[in-house]
């Protein structure tokens, strides 16, 4: 089946020692560094999101708009619930740091009602309504809110960014083969006589495809490896060196899985590359008698 | 005796153009050796075109070696073509390939192994007085010495049909001789042979050849009958 990669020096000969014409190779190393760099940014907004999802699965916060008088006691139900692994109050002084981000020093105004704020970690046995039921009888108003309902929109968004990172890896896969269809009729163009002698005695349609197979799979696999070195010296600059792999992009890690995968992209280009140029020689060849 | 070529009614025309063929009814019997004549315009090359799977003919039948190809699938020519040997007007050699690669090149397209090609692809070129010659390339070989390559070409396959388009036009009266002489000895030995040609005395110096007369892309005898003036054996 995979005969043709090892062909004589005699059928070597046929189609001459030059590569393939034009900027071929130079258009597939640009798309290989490209989507190297794309499937990257991809694959560690994906563990982003995941590690992110991860540590607020099972966070919340509770708001009490009353402010700090009856805080004690509220940590203490919610600490004495069941499945409540742990509970915090947010000290007032980080509220009003925060909260000084957006109004400035008017944030430590004694006038200003500062809301408190309770952080909580369940274990996944705790029932919500009844801490809620709890917390009222102590401050009604207040309520609690999952983080992970503040933080969906982010999560939707790094959905979205991965879903724009994969479709844009499809996008100039597409346009790497299309450049290789170009070269593949450039090449049949530039060995059409040959191709009728060729023709002329006998030659199978699959006899000579085989011939452009093969040197465009050598330029196709010279371009995608190119690019994907230049792609993988260019992730180890931005990310600094070792730190890159566990500090990409805030804290998320690219795995043995996520380097696998950017590995064997450059051969799948190149597997691309050779099976669209099979299909284009044979459906032109298919055009002569 | 089984025909190598049948032609039924056959015609010709390129794109939208007039008919270059026109009802053209003959056979070429295996082991024959036909001379194919006519004005410069005839349609001889068209008719050999035909015969080696260049065309297909626009009406009409064609059978080779006993089987109907005029709509026959071109994916079933192949193996129809390997068994043809062709010599081009202008050669057609492969202009970056040696004179043995070119030579060598049916061989190879056969699936011969390189054990199988070196021997005879050396015999050939000897043959045809180009054994010093195997290593050139097209470009840097005389006009005479592309077209002994390229009748070595055409005949390595020792193929059952040969079709030459004007073979010794470039070559001087004495290798003109001894290539007829080598298409001579390969119809002894089965293969037939359709030479188009306007020398006359190539004709007259192969005993038994006959002749195919086309004009105005019509066969001359409108009873579709070949013969050669100088010999009795007739179609």
């Amino acid at each position: 089946m995979l005969d043709w990669l090892f062909v004589t020096p005699a059928e070597r000969r046929l189609l001459g020692t030059a590569r393939l014409g034009g900027p071929t190779p130079w258009v597939i190393a640009i798309m290989s560094f490209s989507i190297m760099l794309i499937a990257a940014s991809g694959l560690a907004l994906a563990n982003t999101a995941s590690v992110l999802s991860g540590a607020i699965q099972a966070r919340y916060a509770v708001e009490v708009p009353a402010g700090a008088a009856s805080l004690d006691a509220i940590v203490r139900v919610i600490r004495s619930a069941p499945g409540v692994v742990s509970a915090q109050a947010v000290p007032e002084r980080e509220m009003r740091a925060t909260l000084a981000k957006w109004l400035g020093p008017e944030a430590q105004s004694d006038d200003l009602p500062v809301p408190a704020l309770i952080n909580f970690e369940s274990s996944g046995g705790a029932s919500l309504p009844i801490i809620q039921k709890r917390i009222q009888e102590l401050a009604p108003g207040a309520r609690i809110v999952a983080h992970r309902d503040s933080v969906a929109p982010l999560l939707r968004s790094l959905s979205v960014l991965q879903v724009v990172a994969f479709g844009l890896v499809l996008l100039l896969s597409a346009a790497a083969a299309a450049a290789v269809v170009l070269a593949a009729r450039g090449a049949l163009d530039t060995h059409r006589f040959t191709i009728e002698v060729m023709h002329g005695i006998g030659a199978t349609d699959l006899q000579v495809t085989h011939l452009f197979q093969r040197k465009i799979l050598i330029d196709a696999f010279i371009g995608s490896v190119t690019g994907g070195i230049a792609a993988a010296g260019v992730l180890l600059l931005l990310a600094g060196g070792a730190a890159f792999a566990g500090e990409l992009t805030g804290g998320a890690t690219l795995g043995i899985v996520d380097f696998i995968i950017l590995a064997l992209l450059p051969v799948a280009l190149t597997l691309l590359a050779t099976w669209v140029a099979r299909i284009a020689v044979l459906r032109a060849l298919s055009e002569a008698l | 005796m089984a025909a190598v070529a049948e032609f039924d009614s056959v015609g010709l025309r390129y794109g939208t153009g007039a008919e270059v063929l026109r009802d053209l009814d003959f056979r070429l019997r295996t082991g024959s050796f036909y001379f194919l004549t006519g004005p410069s315009g005839a349609g001889k090359t068209s008719l050999l075109k035909l015969l080696y799977l260049a065309q297909r003919p626009t009406r009409g039948r064609i059978k080779l070696f006993g089987e109907e190809l005029t709509e026959a699938p071109r994916e079933t020519f192949p193996p129809f073509r390997r068994r043809i040997g062709v010599v081009f007007q202008d050669f057609r050699l492969i202009r970056h390939l040696s004179a043995f690669d070119n030579v060598a090149l049916p061989l190879r397209v056969s699936g011969a192994s390189e054990e199988d090609i070196e021997g005879p692809v050396r015999e050939m070129l000897a043959w045809v007085g180009l054994a010093d010659r195997a290593s050139a390339r097209p470009p840097t070989l005389s006009g005479g010495e592309q077209q002994r390559v390229a009748i070595a070409r055409a005949v390595i396959n020792r193929p059952e049909l040969l079709v030459a388009d004007e073979p010794t036009g470039n070559v001087d009266s004495e290798m003109a001789n001894r290539l007829m002489g080598l298409f001579t000895a390969l119809n002894r030995l089965g293969t037939t042979v359709v030479v188009a040609t306007h020398d006359m005395t190539l004709v007259a110096a192969t005993p038994g050849a006959q002749l195919i007369r086309l004009e105005n892309g019509t066969l001359v005898d409108p009873s579709g009958s070949i013969r050669n003036p100088r010999s009795r054996d007739a179609s």
